[in-house]
This record gives structure tokens, C-alpha cells and sequence, in this order.
């Protein structure tokens, strides 16, 4: 399949299928594995450009081109596979592993956090683990509490962790690139309502780099901040608020761990109001974190408390009525952004 | 089985050096030079020696969190081991890992574990990248019957057989899953037998003949290198030391904790010893970290950790004005 050299409007999953399709063209010892990645590409009736492809269709067309030496279907053993990912990642190879439902984390924690994320540092620096884990995350499928979580505040809570989580398709394809080409284990968080996005993104290679957030719209009333989804949303937000004559400043974090503390000072610094939008449970969370750090930085240039619109600390409720009343939306954001513009000096 | 002189004077040069250093270190932890446990491998040295003497340099090995035997069969530097195990800077990991997390994957050697099970998938991606990249090296994967119990050991021999990975797994049942008897653990008498289950070869031998070992895994390494996927080696054995330095033991019968002394060192014991090979004592004794030697050098200097940075931000309040 031919790569495009110049910009076009394509999905965040096309865009995926990019990145993963040059790095793999560009490095031998790029594979990529996981559950139903190839997709059928095994069963007699089917052509290997006829497999599946992934639940998302992201990985379809890699096992044509790549083969299944290099593109392989896992069975259902989370532990063996994301261990192995890691344990090839030690011994020389690149591998990518997709881990479908970051839930699914819970049957293989023990591979990221006790063997990927710290082998490099408990071999005093002679391994490096240049594995990167996708992995989706986020409500709104109407999936229910194991299979809608946004767990990227846990795999920042690893040291040795670096965890990546892109709103658009541009940022997809650069973030993904980065990841790939990265000598650390990198969580790459895709969300779940967002594969069929589109946007303009650059032919050939392009890179985002990780730990660098993006200051998405520019403005001087209040900082917006909010990572994959909530980033959207935040942007949403600020459109709305902007008719009432409020001029939010949005902050796509893009990377949630290392945290580019100095882009979200900068921009409170200029504005003097936060609100951080989060789609993770709030106890120990990232929106807690940032606010903390804000707190101990650059309290002196906040002028309200800081806002925060997280989801309730339960787990992910299945009906519509309840989920759609759990998940951060605009409309809380513009709400939130209201209730802090209100309070003091 | 066919070991040359030399061969056959290197494993037991290796026996006689793990054996060596796990004494030394039970003397220095008995005097308190050495922080946090220990695990010792004495009583299971053959089976380190027996395998790894069955690789080549390039070949792979992991490794548990009893894991000294390992490091010393694959050829890791003991004076860099000892000074690991003390925490210094010397050590082989910087004094970041300690005795449970040593490794040289220059060496081949990708880590003990801490982790009862960590090693399977590991060895699994160890045996994908020799597989990718033609490279014809195979792991060595070493466990305990602790281990066998474990999600990650199944799920990790299936996928080593499902994509035909060279990888050898090697189950060292000493009889103890810590304090816990296999007659316990496990349903089965032998843990071998659970190959069968994945469709590759078992094998059970004793743990304590160097050359059943050694035959075994030479068998299980050609298999492995010539394509033929991965075999389950049981390697029965006996823990001489408690699970960790400083075990009361009260869970072993006094009976079961003479018996096999009786008969240890079989393998080190055979048509060599200390007279023939020549004494190891001078050369391979730990120097670095010797029981009583001065231990206020090479401490490692604790650096600023980078993130998060809880600094002062340089404006200050008053410089902030606001309408």
C-alpha cells in the first residue's frame, strides 16, 4: 500500500496504520503483536489481505505486507504476550504489542510493572526495553465498567513508564512514531470513540515529540487542559465559552507522563484560572496531580481555585442515562470553566 | 556423552565457584554486611552448571530470585556480583538492583526475578527476537516448582510451542514453594509431565547429577536450535539453606533436612576433586565485599531525581500583579 508524501485529511486509525507501516518499512526489527492483530489471517477460507485487521481495524493490511513472522495474532495470554513483548524489547527486537482494553491490564500488570518499566533502571542502565504497548481507553461505547476505563493515571504512577495519550490524527501518527523509535516502554492510549476522527495529517514521516503538551488554541481568561478525548471536549468548550465573551486558553497535555509541567505554568501564569478536564477516576489522578503541582508552582499567579471536571470515583456504569452522566462533556467543561470565572479577584 | 577434559574441568570449576560464593555470601549476611535477603543456590548447582555449560556465550538465560548459580554459570563477573549484592557502585547493576535483580545481558544473563513467574515471558520474547532475527541463539529459562504454579508459566510454554520459540524451560524443584511442599502445590508427582499439555517435549532428571543435566539440556538446545520448538526440563533438586537467609525451617522435617546432605555433593563429588581441578579458592574468591572488609567504599551517590521537580518557581507573588 502506498503512503502518501503529502498532508490529507484521514481517520486517527489510517493515521495509526501509518506510522506503524513506515517504522516498519524503515526497521526489520519492528514487530507488532496482539490479539486478532492479524485478524483471521490463519483460517484456510481467507487471503492475508482479506484478515480482520484488529477490533478497530487499525493493524489491517500490515499482515499483506509485513507477514506473520512479523505480524503475529496472540492467543488470549495477556501475560505471556506483553511479557514477551518486553523480554524481546530487552534482547534487540522493537516490538509493538496491543493490549485491545487497557482493563485487560489487570492480567498482565506484573510485565510493566515489575519487569518492563524496570529493567533498564535495576540493571543499572545496560538494557534498554524499546517496547510500545497500544492500548485503548474511555467510555462512551456503552461497554461497561471492565471495558471503558482510562487507566493512563496508574501507568504514570510506574517510574519507567512513558505514557502518550493523542487527540487528533496528526498527533496520532507523530506520537506513535515517537513511541515506536523511543528505548523506553511507551503506554500509547488510543480512545475508543475516536478511531473514526479525521484531520489533516503529514505524508511521509512525521514526528510529535513525547513530553511536550501543545497549546491547542491560545487565550488569556482561563487555561483549559485535557488529554485525548477531554482535550476535544475542552476545545468544544472554548468555542462555546468564546461567545460569551470568555477567552480560554486549551492545553492538549498529549503526554501524560513525563508531564511538561512548564507549558501548563506558562500558560496559568498568563491567565490565572485552571480547569483540568479528565476522563479518569479522580483519586490519585492526573487532574489531582496537576493541580498539586500548580499548587506548589505557580499558586501565587492563580486568581480562583483551581476547576477540575473528572468522572465520578465508581467504576464505569453500562446504562446510557448513568454513563452519559459519569463522562466529562463540554457542557460541565463550559459549566466549570463558569463557576471558576466567578470566584474571586 | 562425549565432555572433553576441558569441558568437564570448567563445570566443575563452576560448581565449585557457586558453591564458593554462596558460602561467602552466607557468612557476610550472617555478619549483617549485606542489605536486604538473600536467596541461596547452594545444593542446586548442577543444574546451572549442566545447562549453561550445554549454550554458547550468545545464548540467553533468565533467571529467579535465586539466581547467584545462574549469574556465575553464564559467565557474569563474581567480584561485580559480591559488590552488587553489598549495594555498592561497583556492582554489576550500579547497586540499583541487589541480589534478586542481577544481570549482564551482555552476558546473555537477562536478569534474576524477584518475581516467582516473571521469567517465562520474558524468555518467550527472548526466543521471538533470536527467532526474527535468524540470529540461532536459544533461552535458557529458569524457574522453581513455586513457579510452575503460576499463570505465566503456562500461558508462556503455550505460546513458546503455539510459535515454536527456542526456548528451553527449566523447572528446578527443590521441593519448596518457599515454605510450601510440592507434594502441596502441585497435583502432579512430576511437573514435567505438563509438556504433554503443550505438545513439547518433558524431560524429569536429577538435579544434583551435573551430567544428566548437562545430556538433557544439550538434547533440549539442539532441538531448539535446529527449529524444533521448546522442551520442559525438571530438574529435581534440594534447597541445602532455608528460602532465604535467615529461614527458621521449621516446616522441614529434621529428616528431610539431614537426608540429602548425606549425599551432597553429588555432583561436585564424581572423579574430580579440589586436588585434580586445582584449588579455585585463590583466583575466583569474591574479593570486592570479602566478609570483614572495610565496607564505606564505593557507596553509590544518590542523585536528584529529575521528576517531579518541586521547586520554587523564580517569580515570586509580588511580581504578579492582576486587575
Amino acid at each position: 500500500m502506498a503512503v502518501a508524501t503529502a498532508a490529507r485529511t484521514i481517520t486517527i486509525a489510517e493515521a495509526l496504520n501509518e506510522s506503524i507501516r513506515l517504522e516498519m518499512r524503515a526497521d526489520p526489527k519492528i514487530v507488532i503483536m496482539g490479539e486478532d492483530i492479524a485478524g483471521g489471517a490463519q483460517v484456510e477460507h481467507l487471503e492475508d489481505d482479506e484478515a480482520w485487521g484488529g477490533v478497530m481495524g487499525v493493524t489491517k493490511g500490515l499482515v499483506h505486507e509485513f507477514g506473520r513472522e512479523r505480524v503475529l495474532d496472540t492467543p488470549i495470554s495477556e501475560a505471556a504476550f506483553i511479557g514477551a513483548a518486553v523480554g524481546a524489547a530487552a534482547t534487540g527486537l522493537r516490538p509493538i504489542a496491543e493490549l485491545m482494553f487497557c482493563g485487560f491490564l489487570g492480567s498482565c500488570l506484573d510485565s510493566l510493572l515489575n519487569q518492563g518499566s524496570k529493567l533498564r533502571y535495576m540493571f543499572g542502565g545496560k538494557a534498554t526495553v524499546p517496547v510500545t504497548i497500544r492500548t485503548m481507553i474511555g467510555g462512551g461505547f456503552r461497554a461497561a465498567a471492565q471495558h471503558a476505563q482510562t487507566l493512563y493515571p496508574m501507568f504514570a504512577n510506574i517510574p519507567g513508564l512513558k505514557v502518550v495519550a493523542p487527540s487528533n490524527a496528526a498527533d496520532a501518527k507523530g506520537l506513535l512514531t515517537a513511541s515506536i523509535r523511543d528505548d523506553d516502554p511507551v503506554i500509547f492510549c488510543e480512545h475508543i470513540t475516536m478511531y473514526t476522527l479525521k484531520g489533516e495529517v503529514p505524508g511521509g514521516e512525521h514526528i510529535v515529540p513525547i513530553g511536550k503538551a501543545a497549546v491547542a488554541r491560545p487565550g488569556s481568561d482561563v487555561t483549559l487542559l485535557g488529554v485525548s478525548l477531554t482535550a476535544v471536549h475542552a476545545l468544544n468548550a472554548a468555542e462555546t465559552l468564546a461567545k460569551e465573551g470568555i477567552d480560554a486558553e486549551v492545553i492538549d497535555l498529549r503526554t501524560v507522563s513525563p508531564l511538561d509541567e512548564e507549558t501548563i505554568l506558562e500558560s496559568v501564569k498568563k491567565t490565572g484560572r485552571l480547569v483540568i478536564v479528565d476522563e479518569a477516576n479522580p483519586l490519585c489522578g492526573l487532574a489531582s496531580h496537576i493541580a498539586g503541582v500548580v499548587a506548589s508552582r505557580g499558586f501565587h499567579w492563580l486568581r480562583a481555585p483551581v476547576g477540575m471536571v473528572t468522572a465520578p470515583h465508581s467504576p464505569v456504569p453500562f446504562s446510557p442515562v448513568l454513563e452519559d452522566a459519569y463522562l466529562p462533556n463540554p457542557q460541565k467543561v463550559v459549566s466549570a470553566v463558569k463557576e471558576t470565572c466567578s470566584k474571586a479577584s | 556423552m562425549n565432555l572433553s577434559q576441558y569441558q568437564l574441568r570448567s563445570m566443575y570449576r563452576t560448581m565449585v565457584s557457586i558453591r564458593t560464593f554462596e558460602e561467602t555470601v552466607k557468612q557476610a549476611f550472617a555478619k549483617g554486611h549485606i542489605p536486604g535477603f538473600v536467596h541461596l543456590y547452594v545444593g542446586e548447582e548442577a543444574i546451572a552448571t549442566g545447562v549453561c555449560s550445554a549454550l554458547r556465550p550468545s545464548d540467553t538465560i533468565t533467571s529467579t530470585h535465586r539466581g547467584h548459580g545462574h549469574c556465575i554459570a553464564k559467565g557474569c563477573d563474581m567480584n561485580s556480583m559480591m559488590a552488587e549484592i553489598y549495594g555498592k557502585a561497583t556492582g554489576l547493576c550500579k547497586g540499583k538492583g541487589g541480589s534478586m535483580h542481577i544481570a549482564d545481558v551482555g552476558k546473555g544473563m537477562l536478569g534474576a526475578n524477584g518475581i516467582v513467574g516473571g521469567g517465562p515471558p520474558l524468555a518467550c520474547g527472548a526466543g521471538l527476537t533470536s527467532q526474527v532475527t535468524g540470529s540461532g541463539d536459544v533461552c535458557a529459562c529458569f524457574f522453581g516448582d513455586g513457579a510452575c504454579e503460576q499463570g505465566t508459566f503456562h500461558e508462556s510454554a503455550n505460546l513458546a510451542a503455539i510459535w515454536n520459540l527456542p526456548v528451553i524451560f527449566v523447572a528446578e524443584n527443590n521441593g519448596y514453594a518457599q515454605s510450601t511442599p510440592a507434594s502441596y502445590h502441585c497435583a502432579i508427582e512430576n511437573i514435567a509431565e505438563r509438556a504433554a499439555s503443550y505438545g513439547i517435549p518433558g524431560a524429569v532428571v536429577d538435579g544434583s547429577d551435573v551430567f544428566a543435566v548437562h545430556e538433557a539440556a544439550v538434547e533440549a538446545v539442539k532441538r531448539a536450535r535446529a527449529g524444533q520448538g521448546p522442551s520442559l526440563l525438571e530438574c529435581k533438586t534440594y534447597r541445602h539453606h532455608g528460602h532465604f537467609e535467615g529461614d527458621q525451617q521449621t516446616y522441614r522435617m529434621i529428616s528431610t533436612r539431614a537426608y540429602p546432605r548425606a549425599r551432597i555433593p553429588s555432583g561436585i563429588s564424581g572423579p574430580w576433586s579440589p586436588s585434580t581441578a586445582g584449588s579455585p579458592r585463590r583466583s575466583w574468591m569474591p574479593s570486592t565485599g570479602r566478609p570483614g572488609r572495610p565496607l564505606k567504599k564505593h557507596w553509590p551517590t544518590p542523585n536528584p531525581v529529575p521528576c517531579p521537580r518541586w521547586k520554587r518557581s523564580p517569580a515570586t507573588s509580588t511580581s504578579v500583579t492582576r486587575s
